[in-house]
């Protein structure tokens, strides 16, 4: 009966969007919503890799290996900075985002709608080899969470904030430290873009004092202190800090939940590129973003959970064939995240596999005629071996 | 076209069918002599019989005593008897008084054609012989003989065997003359005669041995292949009933191979054969680069294979070039020049 109703309004969703995509899509996605995911041997065999599931919280092992829709407004309003860049630049090709339901996305949803808010936060630490889809199963929890409501402080790549950076400053607040106003006014950004609900309803619990003249007083939006970093960028980084000092203290309460999502964390603890006027290196302490999200990532405070991604990609004096935790944390970071729950990504198995195949042959993305055989895709699997990312690069020039 | 593979007849310009003797006789039998003796001082020498001692053990002694590394067999140092090492020559043609020995030595070519003469000698003998049995009304036919396996002796040799130029032209009159004499019935009269001009040619695939499958313990059929490129050495374990699973030295190619062209030329014999996902693999590779490993890995399982997949589609295989040991490596540096082709640079003054 309630798999009656889901599909009943799940096709009410669906009908405005009938007008994109070629006739044949609509036609086959009308038929799969009319019934609920399982195979109906009379449908075309295409339909069967999509799912009209598309809310994250529906999902469930009978979704596995398919692929679901988020529609494109949803993608800006949520994702403004999260998603690989391989992947924007497919959902620009083929003018929708369509995400894979795997088994570690499975079970750390899972884990979330089962979680327990009133303790400490617990910390999941997403691993596994080269572009086997991490940030993307990241992706696909913080789409959930957003979904449900929750207030998602999402990092796309921690990465990004030490190394390359043209501008580092002495911090104001605290002497040691350095600033990064550049990274933290980007993030400001897309923080603002993703949360803008929640920013008019926290406020700040105490005063705080931008400089000798401008100041915010306890009691206003938290929007306000955004808006100060954005205007001020000297201060940004303070601003950044404020913004994850507020939403730890706030979360306990209850009238939110907080997600915190780190993609690329092991470059909390790692070393950085970045060196002093004096060209004496820079450690990741000292750096003001750094330490906030660190404190951030400590599970001493409840209400939410924190998910995190490691990523050789983007790590700095790591070798390649690095993947693990131990490797990539380094001792400071392992216990610093400890306890943590791991959830490995492997590649593809062959049902994901066949699904990835089926949407590439449906959306004319391999355009080769051998592509089309079965040979061609025994072929490609060899060469990929099942890695998503070398498929991807693979099925490009086809 | 250059003649990558040349005998050694050709290499030796023909120097028996040039001219007038360049070694004489006495001198030839001073050799001899002086090889002989050398012979026994060298069986003294690496203390065998001097007796017994053959042509191999000789090759072997002085192997021992003059190692050298030059890749041409024929630059090394060896000792051979005289008659292998000078080529034969034709004797002087005519006595004292200037007259030749033979009737035909004016028609300038004597020996090709006091062979012509022969052979169209026994021709007519066999003729007679038939038409003999033909009057007695016996039986003319007797077994016929197998021309699969041999072949008739190429010009080069013809000319070694009369230490004169033959032309293509009397070439193809002599072999069209033995042909007529072969396809009489009764030819085997004359068979002692025919076979000093013909040649067992040896079947080329007889010599490649297929092995066959082994079993393991757990009742999987496997085979072994080896294979080489360039520096690299590989033996690979092709086993039945698996996935399409590799492993090399232990690491998955996907990590052993970071690019993708050495994981293409992996892929080719397995697709080649329309086998991709049926067989695991499991191999060891040492030496060599990344491309060459990658070559060798492939020749390796291509031999693999070929005990998993019938004998028409090992000639497939051979003929795609799967089987075949490439050959190339790295050409020596010459002196004078800055690599092995490239010279240095030309300055007018």
């Amino acid at each position: 009966q309630s798999l009656a109703a889901e599909s009943f309004v799940v096709s009410a969703l669906f009908s405005p969007q009938l007008d994109r995509g070629c006739a044949l899509h609509t036609a086959a996605r009308g038929g799969l919503s009319s019934v609920s995911s399982q195979d109906v041997p009379a449908e075309r065999p295409r339909a069967i890799f999509h799912t009209s599931e598309s809310d994250p919280a529906k999902h469930t092992e009978q979704h596995e290996g398919r692929l679901y829709n988020i529609p494109l407004e949803e993608v800006k309003a949520v994702f403004p900075h999260g998603l690989p860049h391989r992947f924007q630049q497919q959902i620009q090709t083929f003018n929708e985002a369509r995400v894979m339901v795997r088994k570690p996305a499975l079970e750390l949803l899972a884990y979330l709608k089962g979680s327990n808010f009133a303790h400490p936060a617990v910390r999941y630490v997403i691993y596994g080899e080269r572009g086997t889809g991490k940030t993307m199963t990241l992706c696909h929890v913080v789409h959930y969470c957003s979904r449900q409501g929750w207030l998602v402080v999402h990092i796309p790549d921690a990465h990004l904030w030490v190394k390359n950076c043209k501008e580092l400053f002495q911090s104001s607040y605290n002497r040691d430290r350095l600033d990064q106003p550049l990274q933290a006014s980007i993030w400001l950004k897309n923080f603002k873009t993703s949360n803008e609900h929640f920013l008019e309803e926290i406020k700040t619990q105490k005063k705080y004092m931008w400089g000798k003249r401008e100041s915010t007083e306890e009691g206003r939006p938290l929007r306000e202190v955004v808006e100060q970093g954005l205007a001020r960028v000297r201060s940004a980084s303070d601003a950044v800090g404020v913004v994850l000092r507020e939403l730890k203290l706030q979360s306990h309460c209850g009238s939110f939940r907080l997600l915190v999502a780190v993609d690329g964390v092991n470059a909390l603890w790692g070393q950085t590129t970045l060196r002093k006027e004096d060209k004496s290196p820079v450690s990741p302490e000292e750096l003001t973003l750094v330490h906030n999200l660190r404190k951030m990532v400590m599970n001493d405070w409840n209400g939410g959970a924190i998910v995190t991604t490691l990523s050789q990609t983007g790590s700095l004096f790591k070798p390649s064939s690095a993947y693990t935790p131990q490797e990539l944390l380094g001792k400071e970071g392992f216990d610093a995240l400890d306890p943590f729950v791991p959830i490995p990504v492997p590649n593809y198995s062959p049902k994901e596999f066949e699904s990835c195949y089926g949407y590439y042959l449906e959306r004319k993305w391999l355009q080769h005629e051998k592509a089309h055989t079965e040979d061609g895709k025994a072929e490609l699997q060899f060469l990929s071996g099942s890695n998503p990312r070398q498929l991807d690069r693979l099925a490009g020039p086809l | 076209l250059r003649l990558i593979c040349t005998t050694t007849a050709v290499q030796r310009k023909n120097i028996e069918a040039s001219g007038p003797e360049k070694y004489t006789e006495a001198f030839i039998k001073k050799q001899i002599e002086e090889f002989n003796l050398g012979k026994r001082h060298l069986a003294n020498m690496m203390g065998e019989d001097p007796e017994t001692f053959t042509q191999e053990d000789i090759d072997r002694a002085i192997a021992y005593l003059f190692p050298s590394g030059l890749f041409d067999k024929q630059a090394r140092p060896m000792m051979k008897h005289p008659t292998e090492v000078f080529p034969e020559q034709r004797k002087i043609q005519w006595g004292e008084d200037g007259r030749p020995f033979h009737f035909l030595f004016y028609t300038g070519k004597p020996s090709y054609y006091s062979l012509m003469h022969e052979t169209y000698e026994k021709l007519l003998n066999v003729q007679k012989h038939q038409d003999q049995l033909l009057a007695d009304d016996l039986p003319l036919q007797k077994e016929k003989r197998n021309l699969a396996g041999s072949r008739w002796l190429t010009r080069i040799e013809l000319e070694e065997m009369l230490l004169e130029k033959v032309s293509d032209h009397d070439y193809s009159r002599f072999i069209q003359l033995l042909e007529k004499l072969v396809a009489q019935p009764c030819a085997d009269i004359e068979e002692k005669y025919i076979q000093k001009f013909s040649k067992e040619v040896p079947v080329q695939l007889q010599q490649v041995v297929i092995e066959p499958l082994q079993h393991d313990e757990r009742g999987v059929a496997f085979s072994t292949g080896e294979g080489k490129r360039k520096t690299a050495r590989a033996t690979a374990v092709v086993y039945d009933n698996g996935t399409g699973k590799i492993t090399v030295n232990g690491i998955d190619i996907l990590h052993y191979f970071p690019v993708l062209q050495d994981r293409e030329q992996l892929l080719f014999p397995f697709q080649f054969l329309g086998r991709i996902g049926k067989h695991d693999m499991v191999c060891t590779v040492s030496g060599g680069g990344r491309s060459a490993q990658a070559g060798a890995i492939r020749l390796a399982s291509a031999k693999a294979l070929r005990s998993f997949v019938t004998e028409k589609e090992v000639e497939f295989m051979r003929q795609a070039g799967l089987l075949t040991v490439d050959p190339r490596v790295k050409e020596r540096k010459k002196p004078g020049q800055e690599g092995p082709r490239r010279k240095f640079t030309w300055k007018k003054r």
